[in-house]
């Protein structure tokens, strides 16, 4: 990966807002190249989604998220991939990651209410054929996601004018 | 009961001494609501955890203390050790290097030390503000040599050697400069230090921006030839690594002009926090990625910056170093003052009349961009607005003024 690209994805991760004519000064380079490499990156599915991370809680929405410890039986050939794809293709799970250690999938939920996330794990995700056990750890509070700290209290201090 | 003046007290030195032209444009700005300041001399980002937590940290273990007058030693270590990496020149620890509360003590410091009543020092202009007033309450005399964008904002050697008289005794040199963002080319920078050798000066070199440098690499006066003895270095923690608050900086020279330096500063400052240096050696021994990342950040806002003035059609010299730019806005037919009050009432965008920083200030103002994208993009809208009201039509010009090698225009 050369330089120029490495920096538009590092100012894309940063901040999705930013247009092409904006990357393209920023970076002193040509916007049409700017615009061609940032449409290369998502047909190599490089870019894969432009996000925007949002506190819900601040909105008054009421969410419930859980993490689901699920140990599974491997099969042959395809490992863990088969029961894997059958969880994550869910819509209630919004992420999913195969652990080293005590169990094998880290399976993060959202949803409405604590009953609406336990009648998941219940009815769909415990009686996949290979699940062998689950454990559900309901979310107290999200201090950080996704690198961003949620309650940020670091302001701008600084005085208006300066020398 | 008759009143009695007690400005009449005041040492006529320090009374007749002009407020600093920015401390007044701050009582404006304070007073209007809504305002984006780009008029900030700090960067925008807090100082990074780890330096933090480390200061947490010594504070724990009772670091509460004084220090050696000079600063803790593992900290005069750390800098002789950066200071040899970064530029190779080599000071010692023990008596060639003091830590002080900021550049600005170190500043104050080294012209009190040099200077004798009527002793001339030669400065560029425009600069910052607080140069021209400690040479003169070290009873020293200011001496400005004027620069432009059409030389790059820099000081030639022709206009040093010019400017010299028998009462000449300290050049200083700020590149690169607030307020302009000049960087000073090597070349010349290797002229100008032969005709402080040639005329027996000394030189202060605040390098306190020396770590933001976007064109080229930055030049270490001291550690040019027949320079390092002759050059108080200046530098300090605040901008590389968004530490202004914590007041830390160091003066590195020869052990005869250091130590007369620490005589002032051990009964004036006694020394500096101790709190704050800890958090300094945590920057120094870790802070080098943190700092590299801020760095392209604002090399990044930069381009957008100096792209931005000349889509409304400002010329705007390209600052190779520093946070800021320093656009002409002559054009608008309004003076640096009336400019900055006028986009300030109308806009609520604050930013410093280029004049603060002396008369060949006038004509431009200095902009901070230490701000954020999304705060540089609403700036920069109003302006936009508020300079199309003021009859100039935008992408009038195409090209910023380019620094070649840091000196043509």
């Amino acid at each position: 990966m050369d330089n120029t690209t490495r920096e538009i994805l590092e100012l894309l991760e940063d901040n999705a807002k930013l247009t092409p004519d904006e990357i393209a000064v920023m970076l002193n380079i040509d916007a049409a190249e700017v615009r061609g490499m940032i449409k290369e990156l998502e047909n190599q599915k490089a870019i894969l989604s432009y996000m925007t991370l949002i506190n819900w809680e601040k909105m008054g929405e009421e969410k419930v998220s859980a993490l689901i410890e699920v140990r599974i039986t491997p099969q042959r050939d395809v490992g863990f991939d088969a029961v894997a794809e059958r969880i994550y293709r869910f819509p209630e799970v919004r992420s999913m990651r195969l652990m080293s250690g005590t169990y094998d999938l880290a399976v993060f939920l959202e949803g409405r209410s604590m009953k609406e996330v336990s009648h998941f794990v219940s009815t769909k995700l415990a009686t996949i054929e290979g699940v062998v056990s689950t454990t559900t750890h309901f979310v107290l509070k999200t201090y950080k996601q996704d690198g961003v700290i949620m309650e940020d209290g670091e302001e701008d201090r600084r005085l208006m004018i300066s020398p | 009961m008759i009143q009695k003046n007690w400005s009449e007290k005041v040492n006529p030195a320090v009374r007749d001494l002009p407020p600093s032209g920015i401390r007044r444009f701050f009582d404006l700005v304070v007073e209007t609501k809504g305002v984006i300041s780009l008029g900030v001399g700090e960067p925008d980002f807090v100082t990074p955890w780890h330096i933090r937590e480390a200061c947490i940290y010594s504070l724990e273990k009772g670091y509460t203390m004084y220090t050696s007058n000079w600063g803790l030693l593992e900290l005069r270590e750390a800098v002789a050790a950066d200071l040899e990496h970064t530029y190779n020149v080599k000071y010692n620890p023990r008596n060639e290097i003091l830590i002080t509360v900021g550049v600005s003590e170190a500043l104050d410091l080294a012209m009190r030390v040099l200077l004798e009543p009527g002793d001339e020092v030669l400065m560029p202009e425009p600069s910052y503000v607080s140069y021209a007033p400690c040479a003169t309450l070290a009873g020293g005399v200011p001496v400005f040599m004027p620069t432009g964008p059409e030389n790059g904002f820099c000081i030639s050697a022709e206009q040093v050697q010019a400017s010299i008289t028998p009462r000449t005794k300290v050049l200083l040199l700020c590149y690169p400069n607030n307020p302009t963002g000049a960087v000073m080319d090597r070349n010349e920078l290797l002229k100008i230090a032969e005709v402080a050798v040639q005329n027996d000066l000394i030189v202060i070199s605040d390098e306190i921006y020396g770590r933001l440098t976007y064109v080229g690499e930055h030049t270490c006066v001291a550690s040019l030839p027949g320079m390092r003895d002759r050059t108080v270095l200046l530098n300090g923690f605040s901008k590389a690594y968004a530490m202004t608050g914590w007041r830390v900086g160091y003066a590195a020279g020869h052990s005869d002009i250091i130590s007369a330096m620490t005589k002032i500063h051990q009964y004036s400052m006694l020394c500096t926090s101790i709190t704050a240096q800890m958090a300094a050696l945590e920057a120094l021994k870790n802070g080098q990625p943190g700092m590299r990342r801020m760095v392209e950040h604002y090399n990044r806002r930069r381009h957008l910056v100096v792209q931005s003035f000349l889509d409304m059609g400002l010329p705007c010299f390209e600052p190779g170093g520093a946070f800021y730019a320093f656009p002409r806005i002559s054009a608008t037919g309004l003076n640096s003052e009336e400019f900055a009050e006028e986009l300030l009432k109308q806009e609520q965008v604050a930013l410093v009349p280029g004049n603060a920083f002396g008369q060949s200030g006038e004509g431009f103002v200095r902009v901070s961009y230490a701000a954020s994208i999304d705060e540089l993009g609403e700036a920069f809208r109003r302006m936009a607005r508020f300079v199309r009201r003021c009859g100039i039509r935008p992408k009038v010009i195409s090209a910023p003024v380019k620094i070649s090698g840091g000196q043509s225009a």
